[in-house]
C-alpha cells in the first residue's frame, strides 16, 4: 500500500474546510425534512366556526369540534357562577387565567375566565367557553351531559387520572397542572360566538 | 480526468453521432406529417432561473378568470388563501377576504341536519362552476369545461400553449368541414372546438392603465395559469439560486481538497 | 482483496466494544484502509453517487409517505397538496420525482462502465449478478412509484404493463386473464391496485439497500476491478480508499449533485409528461403514451417483435441476459482497452442502447419500427453471438505489465 506514513498533513487545511462545508450543508439539509411534519399550509388557515348559543337552556352544556378540538360550552346556572366567584386565588393550584383572550399573566378569576376581553363579560359571565382537552395528558374531561360524573367541585371530572376542574374550568383537585385552556371567541350577536 | 482523454470518448462520438445522423434522416418525413403548427414561445416574467411572476398579470389574469372562464371552467385545487400568499398575485387580506366572500359555498350540515350557503372564507377551496362532470357536459352540450388548475402543466408548451389556443381562433378554412356549434382553432388538436372565442377586446375592465386587448387577456390569463398549476415557482427559483451557489463552492473546496490530496502520489 | 487488519481501537471503549460488535474494525477495514487500485478514473465514482441517489430516494420517500394518499379518489390531489400546502413539500416530491431518473443515469453509466472494463468477468461474476439484480428492483420500485401519482400516465402505464401478463393467455388459455386480475384486485386497474402499488414501493428499496450490502461486499471480496484489468500485484498499485477515493467521490459527487439541482429547482418537470397533471381517467387513454425515458429501450424491444409474447419474452430476456454476461464473454482480457475488435462492438451496443431508447418514444411505425428491429436485432447478436465469438477470435492488444507501470506510463508488454 503507498500510504504515506510520514506525511504529517493527512488531514490538511483543505480537506477539513471542504468537509466541514459539506457537513454544514448536509444539517441544512434536514431542514425541509423537519419542516414537512409541521401544520400544513391548509391547516393553518382553518376555518373559524360560529355556534348558536340559543338553543342551549340553563344548565345544560354542549360539545362542539373547532380545529379537531372539543370545545366546551356551558350554560351556567347563578349558583354556579357564584360557586365560582367564591372561591379566592390562593386557594388555585393554577392562579392564572389561561384565557386567550386576554393578558397571558391575569389572574384566574371568574371574570377573567369568562372574558372575551371586549368589555362585554358581565352581560355574558353565563357562558363558560372552554378547550375540553385535560390539561394533564389531553384526555377529555366528563361533565358535558346531564348525569355525568361532574367532579368534587361541580365542574368537570377527568376519568383517566382524575383531575376535578370546578364550574370556572379551574383545575381544583387531581395531578393536572393547569387551568382548562379558554380559546379565542368572541360574540357576534345576542346569542353567537365566534370561535377562532 | 483520464475518461475524457481516452479513446473511449472519440470513438464513442463518432459511432453515436453516425446512427443518429441516419436515424434523423429516415425519421423527418414522419416528423412532419401533424398539420398543428408548433406553438410559438412567449416572453414570460417568470421563465429562466431567475423569473418571478409579474404581479400585476397575475391580478390581472385572476380578474380574466372570474369574469370570463370561472363562468365554465373551474380551479379546484386552489383556495382563495392561494391569492394572498407570497410569490403569488399577493392580494391584500382584506382583498382575499372580499374575493371569497364574492362566492357562495356550500357548507354544513348545520343544528338541523341541513345543509346551507354562505359566502366564502379564505380557507375555502374554489368554488367550481360545476357540481360533476355530469352537469358541466349537460350544460356545455356535452362538452367538458376541464378543470383548469393544473393546465399549464398538464399541456406541452404550458402557458405558451394556453396563449396560442386563447388567440388561436380564426376563420376555418374552405377545406374544412366544421361539426355544429364547433369552432375553428389553429393550435387546437384537430382544430374544432367546442369552447367559442372566449375573450373579446374590452370585456374585462382593466384599473392599472394595461390596454384591455385580447392579446394582453390571454396573456395575463395564461400567467395567471401558470401561477395556479406551479405556485411555488419563485420560492423554487430563490432557494435553488442560493443552493447552486453553496454547490459550487462545495465543488470547488472538493476539487482543491481532492488535487491536494492525490498530490502525495508520486507519478 | 484480503489484507491484514490496520484497526487499533484508541481508547478503552474502543477496545471492549471490538471485543464484542468489531463494527469500527469493519469500517476501518473496509472504507478507510482498503486498499484500492490507484489508477480509477471518475467513472467509478458511480457506486458512491448511486448510494448516495438511494439514500435521497428512500428519505424524501419515507417523508412523502407521510403525506401521499394511497387512495383511488385522493391519490392525485393528495400529491398536489404536498406540492402546494405542505412545508418544502414542492422540494421533497421534486427531488423524489426527478431523483429516480438522476438514479438511473447514474446506474446506466455504472453499468456500461462495468461492460467496457469488464468488471463483471471472473472473480466478479457475483458482485455483477447481484448488480443486475439491484437493476431488476430499481425497475419495479421506479414503475410502482410512476404508478402511484395517479396520473393519466401513471394509471395507463399500469394498465399497459400489467396486461403484459396478459401474454401467458397464449400458452394456457386463461392464465393470462387470471394472473392479471390477480394483480388488479378487480377487473381492472384500480383502487386495489394503487394499494398494493404503494405497499410494494414501500417495501422495495429496503430489498434494494440489503442487496446493495451485498453487492459491497461482494466488492470487498476480490476488491475493485481497475481500468487496465490488470489485477494488484504489488503495494505500489493500490492505495487507501480514505483519504484518495473519499475525496475523489466526494468531488464527483458535488459536480452530480449539481445537474441534480439543476433539475430540480430549473426543469422539475422536464423529465416528466404533461399528461401526468391530468388525473387517472379510466375512460379515456391519451394519444401518445410513452413510459419514463429510462424504460425506453425495453419498451422499443417489446414493440419491435410482432408477437404479444415473443415481445414480452424479448424485453424480459435482454435484462435477463445480463445475468450471464460473465459467461458470453469468452475473451481473457477484462478491459476494452485491449481488445481491438471487442471495444468498436460494445460501443456500437452502447449506441443502440441510446438509439432504443430514442426509438421507444417514437411511434412504431414505418423507418421507427424498421429501425427499431435492427437495433433490438444487434442488443441480442452482439450479446448472444459478437461476444463469445470476438472473445475466441481476437488478439488482444499489448498490456502494461501492472497497474503501477500504466500509471507511470511504462511501454506496454505485448500480449503473448
Amino acid at each position: 500500500m503507498a500510504k504515506k506514513k510520514t506525511e504529517p498533513t493527512r488531514r490538511d487545511f483543505m480537506t477539513i474546510a471542504a468537509g466541514s462545508f459539506a457537513a454544514v450543508g448536509g444539517a441544512a439539509a434536514l431542514w425541509p425534512f423537519i419542516d414537512q411534519m409541521n401544520p400544513d399550509a391548509s391547516a393553518l388557515s382553518l376555518a373559524t366556526i360560529e355556534v348558536d348559543l340559543s338553543p342551549i337552556p340553563v344548565g345544560q352544556s354542549i360539545t362542539v369540534s373547532w380545529r379537531g378540538k372539543p370545545i366546551f360550552i356551558r350554560h351556567r346556572t347563578p349558583e354556579e357562577i357564584e360557586a365560582a366567584k367564591a372561591v379566592k386565588i390562593d386557594e388555585l393550584p393554577d392562579p392564572e387565567a389561561r384565557n386567550d383572550n386576554i393578558s397571558a399573566t391575569a389572574e384566574a378569576t371568574d371574570l377573567n375566565r369568562v372574558s372575551t376581553g371586549k368589555g362585554d363579560t358581565a352581560k355574558h359571565e353565563n357562558w363558560m367557553i372552554l378547550i375540553g382537552i385535560c390539561t394533564h395528558l389531553g384526555c377529555i374531561p366528563k361533565g358535558q351531559r346531564i348525569g355525568d360524573a361532574k367532579g368534587e367541585f361541580d365542574g368537570w371530572f377527568c376519568p383517566c387520572h382524575g383531575s376535578h376542574y370546578d364550574t370556572a374550568g379551574r383545575i381544583r383537585k387531581g395531578p393536572a397542572p393547569r387551568n382548562l385552556e379558554v380559546p379565542v371567541y368572541e360574540f357576534i350577536s345576542e346569542n353567537k360566538i365566534k370561535i377562532g | 480526468m483520464k475518461i475524457f482523454a481516452s479513446p473511449f470518448r472519440r470513438s464513442a462520438l463518432a459511432v453515436a453521432g453516425a446512427i443518429l445522423g441516419a436515424l434523423t434522416l429516415t425519421a423527418t418525413p414522419l416528423l412532419a406529417a401533424g398539420d398543428t403548427p408548433a406553438i410559438p414561445s412567449q416572453k414570460w416574467s417568470f421563465s429562466g432561473p431567475f423569473g418571478l411572476y409579474d404581479r400585476g398579470q397575475l391580478q390581472r389574469g385572476y380578474k380574466v378568470y372570474k369574469e370570463v372562464c370561472a363562468a365554465c371552467h373551474g380551479l379546484r385545487l386552489l383556495h382563495y388563501r392561494n391569492l394572498g400568499e407570497s410569490g403569488g398575485p399577493e392580494f391584500n387580506e382584506a382583498q382575499v377576504k372580499t374575493l371569497a366572500a364574492e362566492v357562495e359555498v356550500q357548507d354544513g350540515p348545520n343544528e338541523d341536519g341541513d345543509m346551507f350557503d354562505r359566502p366564502g372564507k379564505p380557507s375555502d377551496a374554489f368554488v367550481s362552476p360545476f357540481p360533476n362532470k355530469e352537469a358541466a357536459r349537460a350544460a356545455n352540450n356535452g362538452a367538458y369545461p376541464p378543470d383548469l388548475s393544473l393546465m399549464a402543466k398538464a399541456r406541452v408548451g404550458g402557458p405558451d400553449y394556453i396563449y396560442a389556443l386563447m388567440t388561436g381562433y380564426k376563420p376555418e378554412p374552405d377545406s374544412m368541414d366544421m361539426q355544429e356549434g364547433m369552432s375553428y382553432n389553429e393550435y387546437f388538436p384537430g382544430h374544432q372546438i367546442a369552447m367559442a372565442a372566449p375573450l373579446s377586446a374590452d370585456s374585462v375592465e382593466y384599473t392599472d392603465g394595461t390596454p384591455p386587448t385580447v392579446d394582453n387577456y390571454a396573456r395575463d390569463v395564461s400567467a395567471f395559469l401558470m401561477w395556479a398549476a406551479e405556485p411555488k415557482l419563485e420560492e423554487r427559483h430563490r432557494l435553488g439560486f442560493r443552493f447552486m451557489i453553496y454547490l459550487v463552492i462545495l465543488a470547488g473546496l472538493l476539487y482543491m481538497a481532492k488535487r491536494r490530496v492525490w498530490s502525495r502520489l508520486k507519478h | 482483496m484480503a489484507h491484514v487488519s490496520t484497526y487499533k481501537p484508541n481508547s478503552a471503549i474502543e477496545k471492549w466494544m471490538d471485543d464484542r460488535l468489531p463494527v469500527m474494525r469493519m469500517m476501518h477495514d473496509q472504507f478507510n484502509d482498503f486498499p484500492t487500485p490507484r489508477n480509477l478514473n471518475y467513472l467509478w465514482t458511480f457506486g458512491g453517487i448511486l448510494t448516495f441517489c438511494l439514500a435521497v430516494q428512500m428519505a424524501t420517500g419515507i417523508v412523502l409517505a407521510m403525506h401521499y394518499v394511497p387512495q383511488e379518489t385522493m391519490a392525485f390531489d393528495s400529491v398536489e397538496h404536498i406540492m402546494r400546502d405542505v412545508n418544502f413539500g414542492w422540494l421533497l416530491r421534486y427531488i423524489h420525482f426527478n431523483g429516480a431518473s438522476l438514479f438511473f443515469l447514474a446506474v446506466y453509466i455504472h453499468i456500461a462502465r462495468g461492460m467496457y472494463y469488464g468488471s463483471y468477468k471472473a472473480p466478479r461474476e457475483v458482485l455483477w449478478i447481484i448488480g443486475v439484480l439491484i437493476f431488476l428492483a430499481m425497475m419495479a420500485t421506479a414503475f410502482m412509484g410512476y404508478s402511484l401519482v395517479w396520473g393519466q400516465m401513471s394509471f395507463w402505464a399500469v394498465t399497459v404493463i400489467t396486461n403484459l401478463f396478459s401474454s401467458l393467455d397464449s400458452i394456457i388459455p386463461g392464465l393470462g386473464t387470471t394472473v392479471v386480475e390477480w394483480i388488479w384486485g378487480g377487473f381492472s386497474v384500480g383502487g386495489p391496485t394503487l394499494t398494493r402499488l404503494f405497499s410494494l414501493h414501500y417495501l422495495l428499496p429496503f430489498v434494494i439497500a440489503g442487496l446493495v450490502i451485498l453487492h459491497i461486499w461482494a466488492l470487498h471480496v476480490p476488491g475493485s476491478n481497475n481500468p487496465t484489468g490488470i489485477d494488484i500485484k504489488s503495494k505500489s498499485d493500490a492505495i487507501s480508499f480514505n483519504p484518495y477515493y473519499t475525496v475523489k467521490d466526494g468531488f464527483a459527487m458535488s459536480m452530480f449533485v449539481i445537474l441534480f439541482a439543476a433539475f430540480v429547482f430549473y426543469a422539475p418537470n422536464f423529465m416528466g409528461h404533461p399528461d401526468n397533471y391530468i388525473e387517472a381517467d379510466p375512460l379515456v387513454t391519451p394519444p401518445h403514451i410513452v413510459p419514463e425515458w429510462y424504460f425506453l429501450p425495453y419498451y422499443a424491444i417489446l414493440r419491435a417483435i410482432p408477437s404479444k409474447l415473443l415481445g414480452v419474452v424479448a424485453m424480459f430476456g435482454s435484462i435477463g441476459l445480463l445475468l450471464f454476461l460473465p459467461w458470453l464473454d469468452t475473451s481473457k482480457v477484462r478491459s476494452a482497452r485491449y481488445r481491438p475488435i471487442f471495444k468498436w462492438f460494445l460501443l456500437l451496443f452502447f449506441v443502440n442502447a441510446v438509439a432504443l431508447g430514442y426509438l421507444g418514444a417514437k411511434p412504431p411505425e414505418g423507418a421507427f419500427l424498421i429501425w427499431g428491429r435492427i437495433c433490438t436485432a444487434y442488443y441480442f447478436v452482439f450479446l448472444l453471438v459478437i461476444m463469445p465469438v470476438v472473445g475466441w477470435i481476437e488478439k488482444p492488444a499489448a498490456m502494461p505489465g501492472s497497474i503501477t507501470d500504466d500509471v507511470l506510463g511504462k511501454k506496454p508488454v505485448p500480449a503473448k
